[in-house]
């Protein structure tokens, strides 16, 4: 046309789209508040994660009366050989020791001449506690045997400490500890709730413009491929925002005060496979979101129509939060965390805790990249056979097959 | 012919019903024309189509020869039947972004919605939500979104609808303006007094089908002539038996009375005088309200 000098790439259009949703969301009190919230409850988990952790101080206080203190030094050694951290304390005398353990101050007291183990407790004895004391007991007795016999106890004890054990695995291990479980939920958590709140924003946009009517006039000037891409992209990248700054700032909060002794490079890498798994998850279901929502014209019958995929998001995440703690190498999981439906929200999860193949975490990325231009031909359909049809709800199978 | 605007044998079927049925018509560049019928009739549907929010069966729309395409289409102000807008969008952002997706830059764009807010008497609520406006203004602002990106074809769909008589008049200006700058103008409207001031041709629909389409003279003059005759003193009947004339209105002292070819007028007059007095006794034509009354009826009888 010779008189127009209005011309516009067709990606020209699809970007507009998406500036206007960045521009009315990041604005929006909403999007502020979830994204304060969130911050503020991943903060007080770190600290209170780092409280827990960082000063939890020993298992048990032992003190020592009198003649018992010869044992403190034992005590210390033979506990740490069982994996158990005993704080000591001396005692002024029998009588003040016993007091403080009906207190509850001290948790037992070792009394008696330093030759043998006599414990005062105030009811019963902890079970770790009993075994520590029990082996301290048991080399009390070895070290007399071997004077006894005319040996060296310090030279015994010297070779015994020596003596190790060689472990042969025939599995390879899986390398994830309490921490890398932490990390995995609250990635499964970022992830669910992002594709919650970030899906049925689309499917709110895409029914908005269908009930204010201004789809009509929008759909005068662009294509309804580009209104959806535009509105997909624009609150992806919202999204995307949002998990940026929530993941970096948590990420970051927890190693900078140590409730996280994982390596930068792991921190890293969870919060990248975070945003790979939000991106796919996000764009495969929005799609669908769009599609189902082009098919009702009220905002009260939105969340009728897109329940089904909603169930598949919950049901993912509810699996994994229930069993991968549990059960980190669960077959079901495995499995599952593979299949597209599931992937965005299992995978993340076992990615943060660690120990999943290479080969596993290809193929779960292969097949959603693979699902995607599937998606985006129906839902394209979908959406453009039905958003101009306001008033009852449209069938799926009209929209899918008129054309 | 120029830069006018065609829609050529345009057919559309739901099913069993015939929404269009090889409806055409053109605008010239530079002419308003008024676009009437029933509720049904398939206005909406033709505008849609032009449009290409709804897709024809068959026929074409072409615009200086070519056939409409989305390039073509971000050159059209329009304005739907259905009124929409963002709620929660302020107006002047809702009117920047309208007219971006219509090609302006951001420079452009902010500079006509200066404009077209001032015109249509909306400046001072570019910083309100659309929602938060009077429906008159709602109204204002949709249709400064058909004109913020200075179309080149105008298709409006009941622009007069729910407007107070000062923004009736601002509307009628701006279409004559913007005819006078050679854009063609097509507007739906039930208010056939105002299409009858506005518009250089009309068209009347009817079930899907163009009927009547001329001049508003020519569709005035088609109609034979009209006698309109007040006599206080007439009673009912009083001008039955005079040849070639038919009684079309009578009402009090008004009697409206439409002449075949060649009837006598002045015997008219005799017959009117033999009752009484005579205050007012004139020739006119039909209005396009009686022609497109008689459209309609005739589509009852069908």
């Amino acid at each position: 046309m010779s008189g127009s000098d209005v011309r516009m790439s067709a990606w020209g259009a699809v970007g507009l789209v998406a500036g206007r949703e960045v521009n009315t969301r990041i604005r929006s009190k909403a999007f502020l508040a979830t994204t304060g919230v969130t911050l503020l409850v991943l903060v007080a988990f770190t600290l209170v994660m780092k409280f827990l952790s960082g000063t939890g101080g020993a298992d048990a206080t032992v003190g020592f009366a009198g003649q018992a203190s010869a044992l403190e030094a034992s005590l210390k050694a033979t506990a740490t050989s069982v994996g158990q951290e005993v704080e000591t304390r001396a005692v002024g005398d029998e009588a003040q020791g016993r007091q403080q353990v009906s207190d509850g101050d001290l948790d037992a007291l070792l009394v008696g001449d330093g030759t043998s183990v006599q414990v005062v407790v105030k009811e019963d004895l902890d079970a770790q506690l009993r075994t520590t004391l029990t082996v301290l007991a048991g080399n009390i007795e070895l070290n007399r045997q071997i004077v006894d016999l005319g040996g060296d106890p310090g030279q015994v004890n010297q070779r015994i400490g020596q003596a190790a054990i060689d472990v042969r695995p025939i599995e390879a291990p899986r390398d994830f500890n309490g921490e890398q479980m932490v990390l995995g939920m609250v990635a499964g958590i970022l992830i669910y709730m992002s594709l919650l709140i970030n899906g049925q924003s689309v499917a709110q946009g895409v029914v908005e413009e269908k009930s204010s009517r201004v789809v009509e006039l929008l759909l005068a000037t662009i294509q309804p491929w580009q209104l959806m891409a535009g509105k997909v992209l624009g609150i992806g990248a919202v999204g995307l925002l949002q998990m940026g700054v929530i993941g970096g700032v948590g990420m970051g909060l927890a190693l900078a005060v140590g409730a996280l002794t994982i390596e930068v490079s792991a921190a890293v890498g969870t919060v990248i496979w975070l945003v790979v798994w939000f991106l796919l998850g996000f764009v495969a279901y929005s799609l669908v979101f769009a599609a189902l929502a082009a098919l009702v014209s009220r905002q009260e019958d939105v969340g009728g129509v897109i329940m089904p995929p909603l169930t598949l998001v919950i049901l993912g995440y509810v699996l994994g939060i229930s069993i991968l703690p549990g059960d980190p190498g669960n077959q079901l999981v495995e499995v599952l965390s593979m299949v597209p439906l599931f992937a965005p929200m299992l995978m993340p999860m076992r990615l943060a805790m660690g120990g999943v193949p290479a080969w596993q975490a290809g193929l779960a990325v292969v097949l959603v990249v693979a699902l995607i231009p599937v998606l985006v031909w129906l839902s394209g359909r979908v959406y453009r056979n039905a958003v101009m049809r306001s008033g009852a709800k449209v069938k799926l199978t009209d929209a899918l097959r008129s054309a | 012919m120029g830069r006018q605007l065609e829609i050529d044998s345009v057919s559309k079927r739901y099913g069993e019903v015939v929404a269009l049925d090889r409806m055409s018509f053109s605008v010239a560049a530079g002419e308003v024309f008024g676009f009437v019928g029933s509720n049904g009739a398939g206005k909406t549907t033709t505008m849609r189509i032009a449009l290409g929010v709804l897709a024809a069966d068959s026929g074409e729309v072409r615009y200086s020869g070519a056939v409409v395409d989305q390039e073509t289409r971000r050159v059209i102000g329009y304005m739907p039947e259905e009124r929409g807008l963002y709620p929660k969008m302020k107006v002047g952002e809702q009117l920047t972004y309208l007219a971006r997706l219509h090609g302006l830059s951001s420079g452009q764009a902010r500079k006509a919605v200066g404009e077209w807010t001032e015109r249509l008497g909306v400046a001072q609520r570019v910083g309100d939500e659309v929602q938060k406006l009077s429906l008159g203004n709602q109204q204002r602002v949709q249709l400064a979104a058909a004109l913020v990106h200075d179309p080149q074809i105008l298709v409006l769909d009941e622009p007069f609808s729910g407007l107070d008589p000062v923004a009736v008049d601002v509307m009628s200006k701006v279409l004559l303006d913007k005819a006078a700058d050679g854009v063609p103008v097509v507007f739906s409207s039930h208010q056939l007094d105002l299409v009858e001031r506005l518009c250089h041709r009309v068209g009347i629909v009817r079930g899907g089908r163009m009927v009547a389409c001329d001049t508003v003279d020519a569709l005035r003059d088609g109609g034979g002539v009209r006698l309109v005759v007040e006599a206080p003193g007439a009673g009912v009947g009083w001008a039955e038996g005079i040849a070639g004339v038919t009684v079309r209105e009578h009402v009090g002292a008004r009697t409206v009375l439409e002449l075949a070819e060649g009837a006598d007028d002045q015997a008219v007059l005799r017959a009117a005088l033999a009752t009484g007095p005579v205050s007012e006794f004139r020739r006119g034509r039909q209005s396009l309200t009686e022609l497109f009354r008689s459209v309609v009826s005739e589509e009852e009888q069908a």
